[in-house]
């Protein structure tokens, strides 16, 4: 224990000042203002003492700081438990605990809080440079530790030591992260504090909702397909459906959770794939119209939009199927088929005109007058922009007959508007439309300029039929993607513009990695363990296997370890090996060598041991000791030596 | 291999001094390394003659210096003196100008006159008013002294005893070589009827063999294996120095030589452990007066080979 009392050095100092800085700075961002000058000021206390070799602050100043930074604490936060008031107060103790380095034992002490921030970090990101920062800091942390038993070594030496032993464990480090049986869950998986405002579809659209979403692009979520991927028109994403309209905003009315399975029957060409959603804070779960299958944990609204059971606030993948020729709703219940032809009472007084017209010459006919629409859409030549006029009240019919410019909303909304006037069931559906395949790993990246909104009628016999009105006056926005349907000089979102192609390039390299870090890294759960495990040939694993391959396969790790350190020394030579066995076989007779006597001392023992081999026995001795300790021994020697050995029979 | 000349020398020095084998090996493996040699006894048990009978069997000049307390560093090195004939200062060198320096008793000396003598040792040269003069070669200082807890002493400091390669006991004689010794004829006598048996010029030659015994890299493991428990256990005060372990390694290979070997064997080594790491090793525990052969026979026992 007496080196658990060794007072700490200055260079420990300096080591542990570094590391706590190191640990805590990325922190910074996710902490208040008055925590991090504190911090600051303990740190550049702690400076001082170490520069000044000033002494120790009292023991009551520190209790009095500690209590204050625990009471500062639970006053901004109103408690101490949760994420970060947790990691403040661990930064605090942090920084007051080099303010009282009185032995090694708080030196260690640090250095071990230290490794706790440094996971204190991943509970607020997880990225690709957050794991690189965390490297350098664990590798600082290391050396700190290393240091504060022997501080000798200069700094270099120290942090080539500590990079040697975390390679060194590096191989248990992805053996127990691939192999370590998985729980269900994210790897961070702990309840946030309060879910921050992430772009993204809403619950509501109202002109300019979803033209604010073309400036991020922020991506929304990933796609693998099975087969082949479908073309880009198809790719209608189905998101949140909003039947209700007061004459200005769109609004999702729909009973969760209808239908735990699929209501409709299969048709068309199954498309397969995989979904990798980014966190949106909402519970929608995105699906290639129409979803066929539903992921675990989830249902179907009364609008086929599948719905997760808990709000989406960590990245999750699914698998699914679409159906892309289902029928749905193709017999619906009256009163859904009321909430789509719910109208205000007044407003849009031209379109209405138009819209009665077709009713009084088709009637019943809802084909017809869909045919009717899209025509009028045609006709209007109305043209798509990101940035469409503002309008007065009466939205749908300024639209159509005095600006003729707007984005999918403008279109979508009274396109709905229309058939509605016109007593056909329909209503508008948010989602995205398209997305991006990424040629260096294969996945198609939806982003949130991909947003868009489409139409929905319900037609007798055909149930609920989409229609893209924006495809009618801009195709290529549904053919490529929106910057090909955008007039040119209107502003894109960077990485959405075409004209930097090895931006593009690099785009596309650095998604790839992204991409690759969330679906092994992040995203390895108990199902992708299962698939991976079973990709190199352990199928079924349970708990129990998994544990035997663990443990065989880090003991072959430890004992490569092992061979590699002693690499050196197990170069044996075989005059040893042959002594070895000679003397064991002698021990078996009661004349035992011990390991420090020389080849003659022990021939001179064992000959009065044993007169009858003395002369046998030194014969041997004297070819070792000159085998062993000789200078260029005689080619022949070894063998007579090992002859000799092998006519030995005490 | 092995010098034919060294039996007959050791058998004259055996006839003269009885029942000291060991020692007298000792004493001629260090002189073959090159080393000088400490000797620390109580006074009377032929130390001085031991001196004697090396230089007289090797054929060396040999000189005796008693050190005393008033000794002044002039009285070992020599002095100028003015010589009137001739009207300049003329140097006229000191005893140790030799090629066997006895230097007897020499912790009763002040460390003023030990040092004067010590750095000769080191340098094999003295420097005296100004100017270099090289030692005789072969040199070899048998330095004598009493043990430290005798009243009058100067005890060496550590990093001079380290000059000395070796220190060796001789200790009392046992019944039967003391009775021949009392019984037999006048030592003084003896010693002056014995005739060289080699020159100063074999004896270098030999130092030459000694130095030129292989040391394999197994046995070069053995020493360091030696040296690193000396230096991690808690037994010591401080380890074993490199030149301690260079100073291991040159008496083994003399040892090696004596037993007419051309290389070294753990056996060698161990057996000129205890000369070595006597004035060397200092045990933590200084108040127990155990003697070096256990502490060296208890470092062996601690040691596996390699």
């Amino acid at each position: 224990m007496a080196r658990a009392k060794r007072p700490v050095s200055r260079r420990q100092a300096w080591w542990l000042l570094a590391t706590a800085l190191a640990a805590s700075a990325p922190l910074t961002p996710h902490l208040p203002l008055w925590l991090t000058l504190g911090t600051a000021t303990a740190f550049a206390w702690r400076a001082a003492l170490t520069w000044r070799q000033w002494h120790l602050p009292p023991r009551w100043l520190l209790v009095i700081l500690v209590m204050a930074g625990t009471v500062g604490v639970f006053l901004q936060y109103r408690t101490i438990l949760g994420r970060t008031p947790g990691v403040a107060l661990l930064v605090v103790f942090l920084a007051l605990k080099l303010l009282e380095l009185r032995a090694a034992r708080d030196a260690v002490a640090t250095a071990l809080v230290c490794y706790f921030l440094v996971l204190g970090q991943f509970l607020f990101t997880q990225t690709i440079p957050t794991a690189m920062l965390a490297c350098i800091t664990i590798l600082i942390t290391t050396a700190t530790l290393l240091a504060a038993s022997d501080d000798r070594p200069n700094p270099r030496q120290q942090l080539g030591r500590a990079g040697l032993m975390l390679a060194q464990a590096l191989p248990f480090m992805l053996l127990l992260f691939v192999l370590f049986p998985r729980v269900q869950g994210p790897l961070w998986g702990i309840p946030q504090d309060r879910f921050s405002a992430v772009s993204g579809l809403s619950d509501t659209m109202s002109p300019g909702s979803i033209a604010q979403l073309s400036q991020s692009d922020a991506i929304a979520f990933r796609v693998r397909f099975k087969g082949d991927v479908p073309p880009q028109s198809q790719l209608y994403w189905r998101g949140p459906v909003m039947p209700s309209f007061d004459g200005r905003s769109w609004r999702v009315t729909q009973i969760l959770g209808a239908y735990p399975q699929v209501p409709y029957a299969a048709a068309g060409t199954p498309v397969d794939y995989e979904v990798t959603l980014e966190p949106h804070g909402k519970y929608w779960l995105f699906a290639l119209e129409m979803p066929g299958t539903l992921p675990p944990e989830s249902a179907l609204t009364s609008d086929y939009q599948p719905i997760a059971r808990q709000a989406v606030r960590n990245r999750i993948r699914y698998t699914q199927r679409a159906w892309p020729d289902a029928i749905a709703g193709g017999n619906e219940a009256p009163n859904m088929l009321r909430n789509a032809l719910a109208l205000p009472k007044d407003g849009n007084p031209r379109i209405r005109a138009i819209s009665a017209g077709w009713r009084a010459q088709y009637g019943d006919d809802g084909a017809a007058i869909l045919i009717a629409a899209e025509n009028l859409f045609l006709k209007q030549l109305l043209i798509y922009t990101l940035n469409p006029p503002l309008l007065g009240p009466d939205i749908v019919d300024e639209f159509l007959f005095d600006t003729k410019r707007g984005f999918c909303e403008h279109f979508a909304a009274s396109f709905v508007f229309a058939l509605r006037a016109a007593g056909v069931p329909a209503r508008v559906v948010a989602g995205y439309q398209g997305g991006e395949i990424n040629p260096v790993d294969g996945y198609l990246v939806v982003r949130q300029y991909d947003a868009h909104a489409w139409a929905e009628a319900w037609i007798a016999g055909r149930g609920w039929v989409r229609i893209d009105p924006t495809a009618i006056s801009a195709p290529s926005r549904i053919n490529s993607n929106f910057t090909a349907a955008v007039p040119a000089g209107e502003a894109l979102p960077f990485l959405a513009r075409g004209d930097l192609a090895w931006l593009r390039e690099l785009r596309y390299r650095l998604d790839a990695v992204t991409n690759g870090w969330n679906q092994w890294v992040l995203g390895y759960n108990p199902q992708r363990q299962r698939d991976f495990l079973a990709s190199v040939g352990l199928n079924e694993p349970d708990w129990r296997n998994m544990t035997a391959v663990l443990s065989v396969l880090c003991g072959m790790v430890m004992l490569g370890l092992t061979a590699w350190i002693l690499r050196n020394r197990l170069r044996v030579d075989p005059a040893l090996v042959a002594w070895r066995r000679f003397t064991a076989r002698l021990s078996r007779h009661g004349i035992a060598w011990q390991a420090w006597e020389g080849p003659l001392a022990f021939a001179q023992r064992a000959g009065m041991q044993a007169p009858v081999h003395a002369r046998a026995i030194a014969e041997i001795a004297a070819l070792y000791a000159r085998l062993r300790y000789g200078p260029a021994p005689q080619p022949g020697d070894l063998s007579q030596f090992k002859a000799k050995i092998a006519a030995f029979k005490p | 291999m092995r010098p034919p000349e060294l039996d007959a020398i050791l058998a004259d020095i055996n006839r003269i001094i009885l029942g000291k084998e060991r020692p007298i090996r000792l004493a001629l493996a260090c002189l073959l390394a090159r080393g000088h040699l400490l000797i620390e006894d109580l006074p009377g048990v032929g130390k001085t003659t031991l001196a004697h009978v090396l230089a007289r069997v090797l054929g060396l000049d040999f000189q005796r210096i008693q050190f005393t307390s008033d000794m002044l560093p002039a009285d070992i090195l020599g002095v100028s003196i003015f010589d009137r004939d001739s009207g300049s200062f003329h140097f006229h060198p000191g005893p140790i100008f030799t090629q066997l320096v006895l230097a007897d008793e020499i912790n009763r000396a002040t460390p003023k006159a030990q040092s004067a003598l010590l750095e000769a040792m080191e340098e094999r040269q003295v420097t005296a008013e100004g100017k270099t003069r090289a030692l005789p070669e072969p040199f070899f200082v048998i330095a004598t002294q009493n043990p430290a807890h005798q009243i009058g002493t100067f005890p060496l400091p550590e990093s001079q005893l380290d000059r000395f390669l070796l220190k060796i006991e001789l200790g009392y004689p046992d019944p039967a070589a003391e009775r021949e010794l009392l019984a037999g004829a006048d030592r003084r006598q003896m010693l002056a009827s014995l005739n060289p048996r080699i020159t100063p010029q074999r004896l270098v030659e030999m130092q030459d063999s000694a130095r030129g015994v292989h040391a394999s890299s197994a046995l070069i493991d053995y020493v360091q294996a030696l040296a690193a428990h000396t230096r991690t256990a808690p037994r010591w005060q401080a380890g074993l120095s490199p030149r301690a372990c260079l100073a291991l390694l040159a008496v083994a290979r003399a040892w090696a030589l004596l037993d007419g070997r051309d290389h070294v064997l753990p056996e060698d080594v161990q057996g000129v452990l205890p000369g070595v790491i006597a004035h060397r090793l200092r045990p933590i525990d200084d108040t127990a007066h155990t003697d070096v052969e256990s502490v060296a026979a208890a470092l062996i026992e601690a040691v596996p080979l390699p």
